[in-house]
This record gives structure tokens, sequence and C-alpha cells, in this order.
């Protein structure tokens, strides 16, 4: 099993990850897109807009919380009071969402295909701390944990059928604490 | 050097411009972000020290929640925002 991020040259980060790792990492990835992705039906379907980078500029979205639990966690209300969390929703949610998933693109495309090393420049280091607390809280908001995860899994036999969302919950949580460790 | 209008809008109700009531960013306490990842955006965010970041995020932890930030409406939008980026369970209301 992978040891984790650790200080590489030239104020980069690395690790080391197996074949296995590098897997679970591109379909959770992936998920998230997906998941953030289905949940944009006001996205600009204008390639130019979006090859100047232009695409949802003002373009205004949907006010509603998110129905799904792992999208209402990933995009919150910022107010308490509902009219004025829509018109902050409004505003800011097709930013956050693009963001998002470029983060989840670019941990896609940096993990090595068959695992290996991954080196992470400063700004590529950002976006997968990102990435991965988005699928910490994805899975994690999917699985309903508590602070206590990781005793939870220590005391849960393999058998259970939530044993594997478990197992991987926490494992993103060891990376994804070096990760910050190794940027601190 | 400023003049009165001839004529004024009547003024919104609603609007507080008492000076000693600012917005505040409130984070509010959840069980999967890590320790470590909160205290790292609150200085990446803030450019709080370690020393205070830690405060806060053991404020969070431990009262369910923490004032991280205080000023306008608009820089608390943007810091929620900007929050929000990084997967933090931000709000912001006026001080009362």
């Amino acid at each position: 099993m992978t040891r984790g991020f650790h200080r590489a040259r030239g104020g980069r980060v690395a690790a080391k990850l197996d074949r296995d790792e590098a897997e679970i990492l591109r379909v959770l990835a992936g998920q998230l897109i997906e998941l953030i992705s289905a949940d944009a039906p006001d996205d600009d379907p204008d390639p130019l807009a979006a090859e100047l980078g232009l695409s949802g500029l003002g373009t205004e979205g949907r006010t509603e919380t998110p129905e799904d639990p792992v999208l209402a966690r990933l995009f919150p209300d910022a107010y308490e009071d509902s009219g004025e969390a829509g018109e902050f929703r409004r505003f800011t949610e097709h930013g956050l969402r693009d963001g998002k998933r470029a983060a989840a693109d670019l941990l896609i495309t940096t993990v090595p295909d068959q695992g290996g090393t991954v080196t992470l420049d400063a700004d590529q280091a950002q976006q997968w701390l990102r990435a991965l607390n988005d699928m910490r809280l994805a899975l994690g908001t999917r699985l309903g944990v508590t602070e206590e995860a990781h005793e939870e899994i220590a005391r849960m036999p393999p058998s259970d059928p939530r044993y594997p969302g478990f197992a991987a919950y926490d494992w993103l949580s060891y990376l994804q604490d070096t990760l910050v460790n190794s940027l601190s | 050097m400023g003049t009165a209008p001839v004529e004024a809008e009547r003024p919104e109700s609603g609007v507080d411009v008492r000076p000693d009531h600012p917005w505040v960013t409130i984070v509010w306490n959840d069980p999967i972000n890590l320790m470590s990842y909160v205290t790292y955006v609150f200085q990446a965010v803030f450019g709080y020290t370690k020393a205070k970041a830690e405060k806060l995020m053991l404020d969070v932890h431990q009262k369910g929640k923490a004032v991280v930030s205080a000023g306008s409406r608009e820089e608390m939008e943007r810091d929620v925002e900007v929050l929000h980026s990084y997967g933090l369970w931000a709000t912001l209301r006026q001080d009362s």
C-alpha cells in the first residue's frame, strides 16, 4: 500500500501508487465528474465560448438546494434564509462546479496509468487536494460516515457490504492527510 | 465634497449600516473534512498563522462552528465561495 505523499525536489510532492490504488482514484474521480455533470443542465453548449473559457459567463444557474445529499454537501447553502441562499447559488454554483470538475479531471490525467510515482507541482497539488476532498465528501456522505469512520472500519468484518466503501474512504483520508502534511 | 441630492429615493428597509454589526463567515463542523485539511485551508485562504488556524479549527470541531472572518457582505460572500471551493461547510450572516 502507498505510504502517501512526501516532499520532492523543487517544491514538488510525490507519491508512489500501486496499480489498484491508481485505478480507485480514477474511478472515484470519474464518478465525481459524472455526478456533477449530470446535475448541470444549464451548461453552455457553445463550443467557441467553452474554448475561450467563457462558458458560464453571465449565465445564471438554479436557485434551489440540490435534492441529492451529496450535491447538497458539495454545493451547500450559503445563507440560512432560502431566498438569499438561492440568489447566492444562482451566481456561484456554475463556477464552483467547473472548478471541482477541473480538479477531478487533472487528478485523472496525472494518475499514472498502471500505477507508479505521481509527482505534482504546487498548482497540481492544490487541485489534487480539492479533488481528494470532494471525493471524500461524496463517498462519505453516501456512506453516512461519522467522525469515527476509522475506528468503525477497524471493527467491521470484510464481509460487511459497507466494507469496500469504508475501506476506500479510509484510504482516501490517509492519502489526503499525507498530501496536506507534505504541503504544510 | 459631496452635496445633498435634490430628490432622494426612499431608503430600502432591511438595510443595516451599523458599523458595529459587520457580516461574518461561519464554518460548521462536519464529520468528513480532516482537521489537518481545515487548518491548512484557513492558512491558505486567510493567511492566518498556523496557531490561529489551529485554534479556529478546534473551535469548529469542539463547539460545532466558528466565525472565521468578518467584513462587508461582499467580502464575506467571496470568503464563503472560496471555502465552498475547498469543500468546507461555510455560511454568512450579519453579526447580531
